[in-house]
């Protein structure tokens, strides 16, 4: 089996509350709240969940784009959390973000070969001249992109072409990890699976891994090795992609399975339909979080906080309940 | 059975600086009392401003109806008096839109909101439409209705306000229910009890619905009939079961190999080349042909015909009979 | 293993590629220009006040007079062709005092601007990119500013250094005390636009790939502030100018025998000239609402053609 490469212990990010003119702190939101979880080589952890369930902050917590209120991020066994600026600036080169809006995650002041090209002369690793300009062509050819759209601004370029550019941008430091944060959900279904399509390609021919952020379960399925799926800032269950779609253990990793309106109108199956809305992370329940719409609530679950516990073959569930 | 509405040839220009664009070029179809239509396509295609055209909601200028009747019981409503299509919207054809964060006014009490419809187009008092409107919202299935008539719309979740809309569009029991994408902005879990609570209504007050959106999972769960829309032409319209077990359109079939929860394991995702094209800049002949794979020099000359190929479906392909799945 | 062909082709080269190479590659400012020559009453605007600046620079080719040379024995004489437009009364060529008049006016609202710019940019930029207790501090210093009654402060600072000085390095005054005064408005612009920039994924997407600080502030944030900023200054040599003729018709500004647009119609006040001498005052009030509702209205050009969203 490959080796791990990157690996999160109780990671916990809070975002204070502050009311008044001289910023009191009221509270904390728990965007994050003690969630583990390991990526091994060449693979991809797909990361679910609804809208304030804490996935992207997740994501960008541990790439150290957020400073991290708790917990420990290993990247091969190096503490990515507490690394100096030096050692922070090589690791850049290693960790990766691909962002979900291809309209903000451009400059639109800049070229397309300065979009790609800028980290490379920063670390070093080019100057400018033919030779950075030859190499930002190979990394645009194999995001699908061609030399002629070198000198081009964001602005003329669709939102798959767009997002294509993003890819290049955070390939060009030829990372060994990147963070897809909803790479496809601003796009038009046929051009999703370009996008999908080249993540998968860049996958199997550079070895990278992937932390596949998205609330479209279909495409996690697909794009995955594992998946996560997150509520209110916690993991709730964690484990091989067939595991978790076909025997999943979680009540509301199913409610959601149960929820995905399939295009098949043939498949009619027995929906779960979750009551209520889900909780503000500012003041989420007690015990487990989820027990509020669990439908299999008991006692035990208002009171204490479900651990995460292995199920046995890597199936990570954080219920009481579940066996 | 009997029609609803009949759309005929409709054609919605916008006059720009740029040029005309022809968001909604020729487009036929026909709801049918107590059915959803569903109208499917990516951006840009034209589905919402031929959903506008009905009501006729285009901002006039840029926009305009150019051609085509919209025949609701009888009338034409591309044709009728200004008072009488403000008669109409909200009473008997209503429309849901895909914000629910912006599409209720935040000054006003969420009960008012509801109350105001009815107090216009059903002339009910004060009291009535308030008691009307604590009824619409417990039909919608939100919890203490009498509590959330006195709230105003951000005391309220995006699900919530997403069933007020649809309570606010109800409130009139409207004949057609517009839906313009009304779970995309909105979680899963909370967009099944959206269209759970769609479908319920429609069985209990037979209202037709016509469902706008670009997501074919949706569609296969509520419509009986589905339309697809490419470049502001119908490319194929046919019964929901048709559609998905024989689509015949190479667009639709493009779209359907597309979504990754259609293909099976480690199969690599099917797409559609290229992007859908500037609307300026329409391609000569078949607008899809640049994109299609079965595009011969016949596709670049001259515009399909959108021509029955089997009972009840229609196709918009010369080579519809020979493309499949 | 075996080596598997992987078709790395991509799948969404354009159909229509050629075309698409030879279409013109489209730079920000190309596209702001275009949008720009859309509309008309801007380019009008910029083509009228680009006549009144050529005439301006070019005063001295135009007229033969020096706006200073008294003639005590030709004063106040009407438009004739000797002197296009009249004599004051000190026998100075009109049309010369007009056009260097707006040579000063036009120098005094650039000027005041570029101190407007600078002052606004640096510190509602620093204010905006490191936010905390430095936002704080300089944002209510702005405040402070924003407070000062302006005409008493002028009035003031006018009495009091006005006197000891030349009327050349009255002139300067002005520029610098305009500039002063006018930068918070500008500063909470640039802060604003930065604070939203800074959420902006591609600064997030710049930190990620280890970009310095510096050159986030310098390639990522400033340049997109830029086109705010062209605007926000174009407007303000409007008011600039307008303000100056202001001061100076009050007698506070720009003081004779230095002239300004401003002084010009101060100096043809009395009722005597209103009624019977029109050409003293007509043409520098008509160039400075001329010269104001062109700024004005290019700056409102610019403002829409800068607009990502038109």
């Amino acid at each position: 089996m490959s080796e791990v490469l990157l690996e999160v212990n109780n990671l916990k990010k809070y975002f204070p509350i502050t009311r008044g003119f001289i910023k009191s702190k009221v509270g904390d939101v728990k965007a994050v709240d003690d969630v583990s979880l390991f990526i091994k080589e060449g693979e991809t952890l797909g990361i679910v969940g609804e809208s304030g369930c804490g996935k992207s902050t997740l994501g960008r917590t541990l790439l150290r784009l957020y400073d991290a209120t708790a917990g420990e991020v290993r990247f091969r066994g190096k503490d990515v959390l507490n690394a100096p600026k030096d050692q922070i600036k090589e690791l850049r080169k290693e960790m990766q973000i691909v962002f979900q809006d291809p309209y903000s995650s451009l400059n639109p002041r800049m070229t397309v070969s300065q979009i790609v090209g800028e980290a490379l002369v920063e670390h070093g690793l080019y100057r400018k001249g033919k030779e950075l300009d030859d190499y930002v062509v190979e990394i645009m050819n194999k995001c699908g992109l061609a030399r002629y759209h070198m000198n081009r601004y964001p602005h003329e370029f669709s939102g798959g072409q767009r997002q294509r550019i993003g890819v290049a941008r955070a390939l060009a430091l030829s990372p060994s990890f990147i963070v897809a944060d909803e790479p496809v959900s601003a796009l038009d279904v046929s051009i999703q699976s370009q996008v999908i399509n080249l993540f998968t390609d860049l996958q199997r021919e550079l070895n990278i891994s992937y932390m596949f952020i998205s609330h479209d379960l279909g495409v996690v399925r697909y794009i995955s090795h594992r998946v996560g799926v997150m509520y209110l800032g916690s993991m709730v269950e964690l484990a091989d992609k067939n595991a978790l779609f076909d025997n999943s253990k979680h009540p509301y990793t199913q409610a959601l399975l149960s929820a995905i309106p399939h295009p098949d109108p043939t498949m009619k199956r027995d929906r779960i339909i979750l009551e209520g809305d889900i909780p503000s992370p500012a003041n989420p329940p007690s015990g487990c979080k989820f027990h509020t719409r669990c439908m299999y609530v008991e006692d035990i679950c208002r009171e204490e906080v479900p651990e995460f516990r292995d199920l046995g073959g890597e199936h990570f569930v954080a219920c009481h309940l579940a066996k | 059975m009997t029609k609803l509405l009949e759309v005929k040839d409709l054609k919605t220009y916008f006059y720009t600086d740029d040029g005309v664009v022809k968001a909604v070029d020729g487009v036929d179809f026909s709801v049918e009392a107590g059915k959803t239509i569903g109208i499917v396509g990516e951006s840009g295609c034209g589905k919402s401003i031929t959903a506008m055209s009905i009501l006729r909601l285009i901002p006039d200028p840029p926009g305009k109806i150019v051609n085509g009747e919209v025949i609701f019981e009888e009338e034409d409503l591309t044709k009728v008096s200004d008072k009488r299509i403000r008669e109409i919207r909200g009473n008997n054809i209503s429309m849901i839109f895909q914000e629910p964060m912006t599409s209720l006014n935040p000054v006003f009490t969420v009960g008012f909101q509801i109350g105001e419809v009815l107090m216009l187009h059903q002339k009910l008092s004060e009291e009535e439409a308030k008691k009307r409107a604590i009824e619409m919202i417990n039909l919608v299935g939100i919890p203490n209705a009498e509590r959330i008539v006195g709230e105003y719309p951000h005391q309220l979740s995006g699900g919530m306000r997403q069933r007020v809309m649809i309570a606010m569009a109800l409130a009139c029991q409207p004949k057609l229910l517009i839906a313009d994408e009304p779970t995309t902005a909105l979680d899963v879990t909370i967009q099944a009890q959206i269209l759970e609570i769609m479908n319920d209504l429609k069985s209990r007050l037979n209202t037709s619905i016509m469902l706008i959106t670009h997501d074919l999972g949706v569609i296969s769960e509520m419509a009986d009939h589905v339309i697809v829309m490419y470049s502001g032409k119908v490319v194929e319209d046919a019964p929901i079961m048709e559609l998905f077990k024989n689509p015949r359109h190479p667009y639709t079939i493009g779209l359907m190999a597309s979504i990754p929860s259609l293909v099976k394991e480690g199969q690599r995702l099917e797409t559609i080349p290229g992007a859908v094209p500037n609307p300026l800049y329409l391609p000569k002949g078949c607008y899809f042909h640049p994109r299609c794979k079965y595009a011969t020099d016949e596709c670049k000359k001259a515009q399909p015909e959108l021509r029955e190929v089997a009972p009840g479906h229609k196709a918009a392909c010369i080579r519809a009979e020979e493309v499949t799945r | 293993m075996a080596e598997k062909n992987i078709d790395l082709k991509p799948d969404n080269i354009n159909v229509e590629e050629k075309s698409e190479i030879e279409q013109e590659i489209l730079t920000p400012w190309k596209l702001i220009r275009r949008k720009f020559l859309k509309r008309k009453p801007s380019v009008v605007a910029l083509i009228i006040l680009g006549i009144i600046i050529l005439a301006v620079i070019l005063a001295p080719l135009l007229t033969v007079h020096d706006p200073y040379e008294l003639n005590m024995t030709n004063t106040n004489q009407p438009p004739s062709r000797e002197h296009k437009l009249g004599t004051d009364e000190l026998g100075r060529d009109n049309l010369s005092r007009v056009l260097h008049g707006g040579k000063v006016a036009l120098q005094v609202g650039i000027f005041a601007v570029v101190i407007e710019v600078i002052l606004g940019t640096l510190i509602g930029g620093i204010a905006g990119y490191y936010g905390g207790w430095v936002d704080n501090i300089l944002m209510r210093i702005t405040e402070v500013f924003m407070s000062f009654p302006f005409l008493p402060l002028v009035i003031t600072i006018s009495a009091v250094v006005g006197v000891r000085i030349s009327p050349e390095q009255k002139m300067y005054l002005v520029m610098v005390i305009l500039g002063v005064l006018s930068w918070p408005g500008l500063a909470r612009i640039v802060r604003g636009q930065i604070l939203s920039l800074r959420e902006q994924e591609f600064v997030l997407a710049a930190k990620a790939l280890g970009i310095r600080n510096t050159k986030i502030i310098w390639r990522h944030l400033i340049p997109n502030t830029v086109g705010y900023i062209v605007v926000n200054a174009t407007i303000g040599v409007a008011s600039a100018i307008l303000q100056e003729s202001a001061l100076s018709f009050l007698g506070l500004g720009v003081a004779p025998p230095v002239p300004t647009w401003g002084n010009l119609i101060q100096y043809a006040r009395d009722m005597y000239n209103l009624q019977h001498r029109p050409w003293l005052w007509i043409p520098p009030g008509l160039l400075i609402f001329a010269t104001v509702m062109c700024i004005n209205l290019i700056g409102d050009g610019l403002r829409d053609a800068i607009d990502p969203k038109s």
